[in-house]
């Protein structure tokens, strides 16, 4: 019978705690420049949040000519028009920003938009999104990351002690941000799908920290004497292999999601991918040097702790 | 954690059957589905918008504009009752959001009270037990009335105008042929319209956009609008404007109008049989060609004002009485505005004007793209994790791919039976399921390792590897399972769509995990001849 390839080497001792610096360190330059490109730059909000226009085009008849296309739009009097190149040469996308002036302002825009394409082109996506939706949609999508966070918040207080859901939750905010800043920095368009996967990124990313967090309190039953900083290294290093493979079945279904996709999920495949990097990155190198850092309950004695109905854990 | 009873074996393996049972008519065309005998299931996958292409309008209705119509017909009723109960009164007219009305005799303002009483309307309601009125009126010193409309009361109108527009969107929707389009009221003031399969949003757009308030007036004998602009509106007269919308051709109109277009039955395009120009015929309920007939009667040698939403299209002469109740409407349309304003007249008008607020349309061919494109995504993915697994794991890896298999069937049958839709975030949430299912198998199989490592035996470290993997596994999804229902409670279309096969993925998983592959794996221990059971991993 064929056992599968153990590829993945056991009994690692990486002092991961003991280089807690380094690793904090890098994370903390990170964070920073990740809050650096979201106060510069700014997020590249799309038109769910900001309003505005998105025409997805295809010309009949051969590759799109861009500078025509420019300086037609250019002209129409409709403020900012963006044109970008899709990854077929006869299809682009055409952003045009809020028209002052309330709803019917962009449906006008959008009009002069179309009318100005002429025939040869076809438009096989259009959406505008007045200010009044754009609104509401800014303050769903601010809602549902306050609500997700505060939910899986209360979820990990409730299954451990306060130190680990603190630890957790911190090395949570530590993935949106720099995902966030990153998804700034190469200028993705930032709309509810982009929101739909910092959700499940943040449900996922918390994911593996639980995986370690569970053997830190199996080991803490266990170990009623070893010190607390070779007890996280013992947890880290023997729960390595499952960290490492979850994220790397997860990282390939998306992987084909980002290469296979269309552009309306680009942003979505990003966003999942670069998360899943960041969030395994603290869940072994973050996550635990937060939990030294605030000190664990190291008595275990009577085992009737919060969280008990699953006793041991993988 | 390995044994079995034959129930349990029975009813998993009817779950998994009905799952492929109810997921199979997904896999064929629907002509051959609707050909199946009657006792097979035969609901499909709907596919949302942004996969099937169509258009997606979030229209908003003018609330402002709803309260003013409100104030004027109550102006109106004010007077007319006032006027029925022989009080004299002056300065009737709207003030702020209410209509005010001087009482001249001192004497009559207990009187006129009584009788502006009548028009207020009690909103009881039985079941909640609570009472309120439409409207309040009360005395402002000595001598004025003021009527005033609640909140509830507008609240009230609000409601029965959405509903009556969602009405005569529908009618006009279905006048363009389309299939299975979905009209609903969201929120307080607002109305969504989808249309699958449908992608003219212009033609669309003009077909819901226009009021079609559709009146008849009597024009002022003498009076005409510039004059009226530069002295005063005859008491009862309003001014009206051309269809261009300027004071060149306006005419200074009876504001109650003769008929009005509730008592159409019928309106038709149709062309003028002397000059060719597009024209729209209509023909008139009993009531409004009574009026009608009456007040043609009345004015032979006169014109009459043909009024589309506050806009004069015509004034012709009347040459003699027209007692049919059918007739002919003209005004410089093109023969796209008078099928549109056809199809408009025959659905109605609608109770106020709709704005546009938001508008997703996708082309069928954008659609058709997108659904390749999530295709080839969850082949390749699915085939890429399938290939880890099996390589990571071996025999167990393909027990991990048949669970995954399993997992998708279900979260198909189950989408299909309760009719969710399929949207493109859908698709990506089905693939992420893939990758997120399989880590239940690795948490459990590295934990199978880890024990083995230790020295247990085969058994045992299949045991406790099932067992100690559970409370993870738990949390990992119900973690993943929250922001999922945060998703769903706040998301809208593709997202939710999304939401929905990302929290069916994570039901999904949690079973398959403790029955399909628990099972497998128990099935593969039974099956071992050695009363030593080789290491599996």
């Amino acid at each position: 019978m064929f056992k599968g390839v153990d590829f993945f080497p056991h009994g690692t001792k990486i002092p991961v705690m003991q280089m807690r610096r380094y690793f904090i360190g890098i994370s903390l330059i990170a964070v920073l420049v990740a809050i650096a490109v979201l106060y510069f730059k700014g997020l590249n909000f799309g038109i769910d949040f900001k309003g505005g226009t998105l025409v997805e085009i295809q010309r009949k008849s051969g590759d799109i000519d861009m500078a025509d296309l420019r300086a037609k739009l250019g002209a129409l009097g409709v403020g900012d028009v963006q044109i970008q190149g899709l990854d077929a040469t006869t299809d682009a996308l055409i952003r045009v920003e809020e028209q002052p002036g309330g709803e019917t302002a962009q449906q006008d825009a959008a009009k002069k938009v179309e009318d100005a394409l002429g025939e040869d082109i076809e438009i096989r996506r259009i959406e505008v999104v007045g200010p009044a939706v754009s609104g509401e949609l800014k303050q769903a999508g601010i809602i549902a990351v306050s609500f997700a966070i505060i939910g899986i918040l209360l979820y990990i207080w409730f299954r451990f002690e306060w130190q680990f859901g603190v630890a957790a939750i911190l090395a949570l905010f530590h993935d949106i941000l720099i995902t966030i800043g990153m998804l700034a920095l190469l200028n993705f368009e930032f709309g509810l799908t982009e929101v739909a996967a910092l959700l499940t990124l943040a449900g996922y990313s918390i994911n593996d920290t639980v995986v370690v967090f569970d053997r830190i309190r199996e080991n803490l039953r266990r170990y009623k004497k070893m010190p607390l900083i070779e007890l996280l290294n013992l947890s880290i290093n023997e729960t390595l292999s499952r960290t490492i493979l979850t994220a790397s079945t997860t990282f390939l279904a998306v992987l084909a999601l980002y290469v296979f996709g269309t552009e309306v999920i680009r942003g979505f495949s990003f966003t999942m991918l670069f998360g899943i990097l960041i969030g395994t990155w603290s869940s072994i190198f973050i996550a635990s040097p937060f939990l030294l850092w605030m000190g664990v309950k190291r008595d275990w004695s009577g085992a009737v702790a919060k969280g008990s109905p699953a006793a041991g854990k993988a | 954690m390995l044994h079995f009873e034959r129930w349990k074996i029975i009813a998993i393996a009817a779950i998994c059957l009905a799952g492929i049972v109810f997921a199979m008519p997904n896999l064929f065309s629907k002509q051959t589905v609707e050909g199946w005998p009657a006792w097979m299931p035969k609901r499909q996958l709907s596919l949302g918008l942004d996969l099937r292409g169509g258009a997606h309008l979030l229209l908003s209705m003018d609330t402002v504009e709803l309260r003013k119509d409100w104030l004027t017909t109550l102006r109106d009723d004010v007077r007319k009752k006032l006027r029925e109960a022989k009080i004299r009164f002056t300065g009737l007219g709207i003030v702020g959001d209410a209509v005010q009305v001087r009482i001249v005799r001192p004497e009559d303002v207990d009187k006129a009270y009584d009788a502006l009483k009548e028009l207020v309307q009690p909103m009881g309601n039985a079941v909640l037990g609570t009472n309120a009125d439409d409207m309040q009126i009360e005395k402002v010193g000595s001598d004025v009335l003021k009527v005033q409309p609640t909140e509830q009361g507008l609240q009230q109108r609000v409601t029965s105008a959405a509903t009556a527009s969602v009405e005569t969107v529908r009618r006009r929707v279905d006048e363009l042929g389309t299939t299975e389009p979905n009209i609903v009221r969201q929120g307080q003031d607002r109305i969504l319209v989808q249309v699958p399969g449908f992608d003219d949003t212009r033609k669309l757009k003009e077909v819901i956009g226009q009021t079609a308030k559709l009146t008849f007036h009597a024009v002022h004998p003498q009076v005409t609008a510039e004059e009226a602009e530069q002295t005063r509106v005859p008491l009862g007269y309003k001014i009206y404007p051309s269809a261009e919308g300027d004071l060149v051709g306006a005419y200074v109109l009876q504001e109650v109008p003769v008929v009005s277009g509730e008592d159409l039955v019928d309106a038709q395009p149709g062309f003028d049989q002397r000059t060719n120009e597009p024209i729209i015929t209509f023909r008139f309920n009993q009531s409004g060609a009574r009026k009608f007939g009456r007040f043609t009667k009345a004015n032979v040698g006169e014109p009459f004002a043909i009024v589309l939403d506050n806009k004069v299209l015509s004034a012709p002469v009347i040459r003699e009485a027209i007692l049919g109740g059918s007739g002919q409407i003209s005004g410089n349309f093109t023969v796209e505005d008078a099928n549109n304003l056809a199809i408009q007249l025959r659905s109605g008008a609608l109770p106020t004007s709709l704005t546009i607020v938001e508008e997703r349309t996708v082309g069928p061919s954008l659609g058709a793209d997108s659904i390749e494109a999530g295709e080839m995504a969850a082949l390749i993915g699915t085939i890429t994790v399938a290939g880890f697994m099996i390589f990571a794991y071996g025999l167990f890896g393909v027990f991990a791919v048949v669970a995954v298999l399993i997992n998708l069937t279900l979260i198909v049958a189950v989408m299909s039976v309760i009719g969710s839709t399929l949207t493109l975030p859908g698709i990506a949430g089905l693939v992420l399921t893939v990758g997120m299912a399989v880590d239940a198998n690795v948490l459990i199989y590295e934990r199978i390792r880890e024990e083995l490592r230790s020295g247990k035996t085969s058994i045992s470290a299949i045991e406790s590897g099932f067992s100690k993997a559970f409370g993870t596994i738990l949390d990992s999804n119900l973690t993943t399972l929250i922001a999922a229902l945060v998703m769903f409670w706040l998301g809208s279309g593709p997202v939710r769509g999304f939401a929905v096969t990302l929290s069916l993925g994570i039901f999904a998983t949690i079973f398959t995990a403790f029955t399909v592959t628990r099972l497998l794996v128990s099935l593969w221990v039974a099956a071992q001849k050695t009363r030593k059971i080789p290491a599996p991993l």
